[in-house]
């Protein structure tokens, strides 16, 4: 018997349209689902119209805008003029194309990577795009899901097709469990730090072991969310019964006959014994949560740690120096949302902190769900209440302080703990100083004005009473 | 969009690793729904970058510190470096959306051994005429000739000026479409739209 192929190479291998001339060169790739929003399309559309091509299959494409939309109020109309015309520029140009947008006021809109999981187009075994290098987070289903540019997106609307190369398989095993109060978010975040920033550069990264069959949907997103953060353009888990009962039903997801062959076909998409170009393993029973320091996301140690030695510039843009304990760090703003960290169970967590205490004096906290229908879910649950009793401000969904181009944004000089992906320079704001971590961790911080380690503050609740 | 074979030319260094694209083009800007004339919005918020890109006469080639335009997959950051003035980017490493988006606007992404790039550094400093030779994939500085990597695809788009999108539904429209037949009927749950 032959060896098995890896889970992308097997979703790679069915989906080549034209081989590769030669070993190394690239196949033309078939692309099952392709999402749009509305910064990274105007150009797309725009290559569409100077070569007078039509979107060849419109109903495997959905819109919906997230990255520019207000999330403080949400009345049918866009203030700023540069967003609302942006907005509305994708509308006229999925009408046109004969695209299905989901409009700003719909019960759907959300985060593309928030909106497609609940509304069942993403799958497994699909190819799958976006403009947007968040969009490995439908890997977490065992698609083939990475993101592209905006030719590329246009490009694809044209022909379904791209030219790709095939990367080499790189397994992330996650022996152990995980703590309580660590998550799926610290181990990605500890696995960016272990490899580095270009560490999974030329690699799709599969994620296996136990601490990954044992997380929930939603926590295997945040897992996958941030492969590009290492530097892979894929991050994947095979699906398996935890994915197929996350999806049974969802509204796009295939129905009666259609579901069961579906699922036939899903449950052999796995790795098997296939043999990975490259292991990494990692110690999830032994992780603390993780907190970044620096200005890449692979400058992150445990809460626990002191601030290492890395380039003088990061430490001068983030106001810290060597040697320097993380926990104690004041901190201004408290951010919870983004594709990475927006999701009902996120919100949960969060709000399972706090415990009848109030947002620290001088701390201005966000929450901002990833979609409207995490909103809604929220509300329903009483967690809206719970965070605003507290002092938190309770958004509608868009991608909101991720990307700071929407009318929120962390001022100048002001330090900011986030759920978010990135704490690039200048992320949340001209000047603004990110500390990445997971939501208990930021509702934790946010509750007691600095960086905190969430187990301690819930061991000490505890005691209080 | 015209083929590229070369680019000649004084470098700018930017001695920096991980050079991000929200660096490189800010988020506020992404509200341009154009891709013309953001050369304005390159590096917006580190001055001190454009004010020693300009100082040194806005050339053609910048060396960089390993995996430059790592992060968002935002195009407009190749757009704002080719306005800015830039037509190839000499690195270690790439961002690998980065790196598609400079082949799909004619940019030479030309990654180096990291040995390479502290002398190239210095001869960029030192305002060394550069040539970044995509027929011999070489960076040419002098009698110095050092390799460099470039995917094979990559270099072809360049190189031709082709238009990826009607060049591939001219060579393979019949065999995307026959891939969409063997599809169909193998997974139908794919095409329960149509």
């Amino acid at each position: 018997m032959s060896r098995s192929t890896t889970l992308y190479d097997r979703i790679w291998d069915e989906h080549v349209v034209v081989p590769a001339s030669e070993p190394g060169a690239p196949d033309l790739l078939y692309i099952d689902r392709h999402l749009l929003h509305e910064v990274s399309t105007p150009q797309s559309f725009e290559l569409l119209r100077e070569n007078g091509l039509a979107v060849r299959r419109p109903a495997t494409q959905l819109a919906v805008p997230d990255h520019a939309v207000p999330t403080r109020t949400r009345d049918g109309t866009i203030r700023e003029e540069m967003a609302r015309k942006q907005v509305a520029l994708l509308e006229r140009n999925c009408a046109e194309f004969g695209i299905e947008l989901l409009p700003l006021t719909d019960a759907r809109q959300g985060i593309v990577h928030v909106m497609s999981p609940e509304q069942g187009f993403t799958l497994p075994g699909l190819t799958f795009v976006c403009g947007d290098s968040h969009t490995a987070t439908h890997g977490a289903f065992g698609a083939l899901a990475f993101g592209i540019g905006a030719s590329e997106c246009g490009t694809v609307m044209a022909t379904q097709c791209l030219w790709q190369t095939r990367a080499r398989n790189l397994r992330v095993t996650y022996r152990g469990q995980l703590s309580p109060h660590v998550t799926t978010k610290d181990m990605i975040l500890a696995l960016i730090a272990k490899i580095g920033a270009s560490g999974g550069v030329g690699h799709a990264i599969e994620f296996a072991g136990e601490a990954v069959r044992s997380a929930s949907m939603e926590a295997r997103m945040t897992l996958c969310n941030m492969a590009i953060e290492a530097g892979s353009r894929v991050g994947m888990v095979a699906p398996d019964d935890t994915t197929f009962a996350y999806l049974a039903d969802r509204p796009r997801a295939p129905k009666g006959a259609m579901w069961d062959a579906a699922l036939a076909h899903w449950r052999t998409l796995n790795s098997g014994d296939a043999v990975f170009e490259r292991e990494v393993t990692i110690d999830a029973a032994a992780l603390a949560p993780q907190v970044s320091f620096g200005t890449s996301p692979d400058q992150t140690v445990g809460i626990d740690a002191v601030v290492p030695e890395v380039p003088a510039r990061a430490l001068e843009y983030m106001g810290l120096s060597t040697g320097q304990p993380l926990a104690g760090l004041p901190i201004d703003y408290a951010f919870i949302g983004s594709c990475t960290n927006s999701r009902i169970e996120d919100l949960r967590a969060a709000a399972g902190v706090i415990r009848g205490r109030h947002v620290a004096p001088g701390v201005t906290a966000m929450v901002v769900p990833g979609s409207t229908q995490v909103k809604k879910q929220a509300e329903a649950e009483g967690l809206d209440r719970l965070f605003l009793a507290a002092g938190f401000e309770w958004h509608n969904a868009g991608c909101s302080l991720c990307v700071a181009m929407n009318g929120d944004r962390v001022p100048e000089g002001k330090r900011s703990v986030s759920t978010s992906n990135r704490n690039f320079e200048g992320r949340q704001g001209a000047g603004a100083r990110t500390h990445l971590a997971s939501p208990a961790m930021v509702a934790a911080a946010a509750l007691n004005g600095k960086l905190v380690d969430v187990r301690e503050d819930q061991a000490a609740k505890e005691l209080v009473g | 969009m015209s083929g590229v074979k070369q680019v000649t030319g004084q470098a700018f260094a930017l001695p920096l690793e991980d050079v991000d694209t929200d660096v490189i083009y800010p988020a506020l800007f992404l509200l341009h729904t154009e891709k013309r004339g953001l050369g304005r919005f390159a590096f917006h918020d580190r001055p001190a970058i454009r004010e020693a890109y300009a100082a040194a006469g806005s050339p053609p080639i910048l060396v960089a510190g390993a995996n430059f335009g790592c992060g968002s997959s935002r195009e407009h950051a190749v757009w704002a470096l080719a306005d800015f003035g830039l037509r190839a980017i000499v690195a270690p490493s790439f961002g690998e959306i980065f790196r598609s988006n400079c082949a799909n606007n004619g940019l030479i992404a030309a990654q180096v051994d990291e040995a390479a790039l502290a002398p190239l550094l210095c001869a960029a400093e030192a305002h060394a005429a550069f040539t970044v030779d995509l027929r011999s994939t070489e960076v040419i500085v002098g009698d110095t000739r050092t390799p460099f990597a470039v995917p094979e695809a990559d270099r072809e788009l360049v190189l031709e000026g082709w238009n990826t999108t009607t060049r591939m539904l001219a060579l393979h429209g019949a065999q995307i479409a026959q891939f969409e037949d063997r599809q169909r009927a193998r997974e139908p749950w794919l095409w329960t739209e149509e």
